[in-house]
């Protein structure tokens, strides 16, 4: 007898740097690495700052507002994980940090987004452990 | 002032086996790969054991089993670029510097797979992130919201370059249908017997928008390999040589993610393109032919840009009209490409070029061809080129 599995979809790590990002999502809280030194915004996290080579960054809360800068619809998954999705449209968000990072919309189907629409962040968990921050009209 | 390495280096031999799809290569990837290679190895008028140089093509086959099935007896030069499609062209320069630097007498550049029979390439990123430069980034924040295949991450710039400067659906047609033109007049693509209309292109299913199936390339099986050494050694060789007067790598920034670059279209091929240019004191005007990375159509178009033979935001209107077209100013991707011949890994866009600067191109030959540009494109966006011509 076999049974059939679903494909989970992908997860991130939850381990260093990484780890801490998602730890504050869990939170209900999207935060970036912002530089000590400079002031520089940063994602996805990075050990020193590449602007002014500063070891020393914080993880300072965004306002969680941004704009859609840009997106695909996938008309199909191309991985199994999102095969019950399809077609869904993964999206860029430019944070009013500066920031850009990739997200899903909760409440925008594909065929209503529009490059610069206002979003703004909400929290979806998905496991046990992680929360993705994904996006809403705001 | 051109360099060194400039016209010191020539391929001197070029291999392919079939390209098909269904049932396949009946060979393995190894397998076809030797295949290629001893067809390049036998155009040069060259034996296995003369080969001293290797370069693999990124974890798609180990030196050490290459030469132990070719019987390279003396390896002295083995190394990788890793950078995916861009990686072949990336190696000409690498393999350039080593012969002209003594590290190898030969080098052997060889790619190819089962892409169709094998494992898909759709689906080698999905579940082995580790290939990537950026892998870990790749899984922890793109993967997680769907985003996990090459089509879907440069299609994010596609859509942005449409609204930035209205590059339209109909532009990415174009250069669909021109390679398709070209696939035609190539009895060894896929392709060959199917035409393509614009009609066709514009109701073909969207896989990921703006990208329709028509934008993205084939799967399929093959391999293809060349032979490079230098000047003086390629003289004594079988066939005219290709020189190698121009080439140049480089990566974008970051290079291991996408979205957060300032400038979305500042590619590897920015940076490139003007040392290859400056390298052979050439500029874009002087080329009569292009072999192009095309994994998607607007991958060409943005390479087009970058390259110089329009301005950023041009290239929609350069790709209409046959300018890319066999007779047209400029004949990009005269074998059928990536989306009309076979996805052989940017491999086979350096052996179209040989053919061309031989004149061994048949029906799709470019009349008086002297000078082209062959370039690669690949991972998160790092380019590369080279400025071939006609020894």
């Amino acid at each position: 007898m076999s049974e059939t599995v679903a494909t989970p979809r992908p997860l991130p790590a939850w381990q260093g740097l990484t780890g801490e990002f998602y730890a504050w999502c869990a939170q209900g809280e999207l935060r970036f690495q912002r530089c000590d030194d400079c002031g520089a915004w940063r994602h996805v996290p990075r050990e020193i700052c590449a602007e002014c080579g500063a070891a020393a960054w914080s993880w300072v809360r965004s306002s969680g507002r941004g704009r859609v800068f840009t997106w695909t619809v996938a008309a199909r998954a191309m991985h199994p994980g999102f095969a019950a999705d399809a077609p869904y449209a993964p999206v860029v968000v430019e944070m009013e940090e500066g920031v850009r990072l990739v997200s899903l919309m909760v409440d925008c189907p594909p065929d209503a987004l529009a490059i610069d629409m206002p979003v703004e962040v909400v929290f979806v968990p998905v496991s046990t452990e992680i929360t993705l921050p994904k996006f809403r009209r705001a | 002032m051109p360099t060194s390495l400039s016209d010191r280096a020539c391929i001197v031999g070029i291999g392919e086996t079939a390209y098909c799809r269904a049932p396949g290569s009946g060979k393995t990837q190894l397998g076809i790969q030797l295949e290629a290679s001893l067809a390049a190895l036998a155009d040069a008028g060259l034996s296995p054991r003369q080969l001293d140089g290797v370069m693999p093509f990124p974890n798609l086959g180990s030196a050490e089993e290459l030469a132990a099935n070719l019987g390279i007896a003396s390896l002295r030069f083995a190394t990788t670029v890793h950078m995916g499609g861009a990686a072949p062209v990336a190696s000409l320069r690498v393999a350039a510097a080593a012969v002209v630097s003594g590290l190898a007498d030969y080098v052997l550049l060889p790619a190819g797979w089962n892409g169709y029979s094998g494992r898909r390439a759709r689906e080698t990123v999905a579940m082995d992130v580790s290939s990537l430069p950026g892998g870990a980034i790749a899984r922890d924040y793109y993967m997680p919201y769907g985003l996990t295949a090459p089509p879907q991450w440069y299609a994010l710039i596609a859509r942005r370059h449409m609204h930035e400067f209205g590059t339209t659906p109909e532009q990415l047609g174009a250069i669909a249908i021109a390679m398709r033109k070209h696939a035609r007049l190539n009895p060894g693509a896929v392709m060959k017997d199917k035409a393509l209309t614009m009609d066709a292109y514009l109701a073909s299913p969207m896989i990921t928008a703006p990208y329709r199936l028509f934008d993205c390339c084939l799967e399929t099986d093959g391999a293809a390999a060349v032979v490079v050494t230098t000047k003086e050694r390629a003289r004594d060789l079988r066939r005219r040589p290709v020189s190698i007067l121009g080439a140049a790598a480089a990566q974008p920034y970051p290079a291991d993610e996408i979205t957060n670059r300032k400038d979305l279209f500042e590619t590897g091929l920015t940076i490139a393109a003007p040392r290859a240019f400056a390298m052979a004191g050439l500029t874009p005007a002087d080329i009569d032919f292009a072999e192009i990375y095309d994994c998607f159509t607007f991958e060409v178009l943005q390479q087009i840009e970058e390259t110089g033979f329009c301005g950023r935001g041009e290239g929609g209107g350069f790709v209409e009209g046959g300018t890319i077209e066999l007779g047209g100013a400029l004949p990009v991707n005269t074998h059928g490409g990536l989306l009309s011949e076979a996805h052989v890994l940017g491999m086979s866009h350096v052996t179209e070029a040989v053919r061309q600067l031989r004149g061994d191109a048949g029906e799709r030959q470019v009349a008086d061809a002297e000078t082209g540009v062959v370039t690669g494109w690949g991972d998160f966006g790092d380019g590369s080129i080279a400025i071939l011509r006609r020894g």
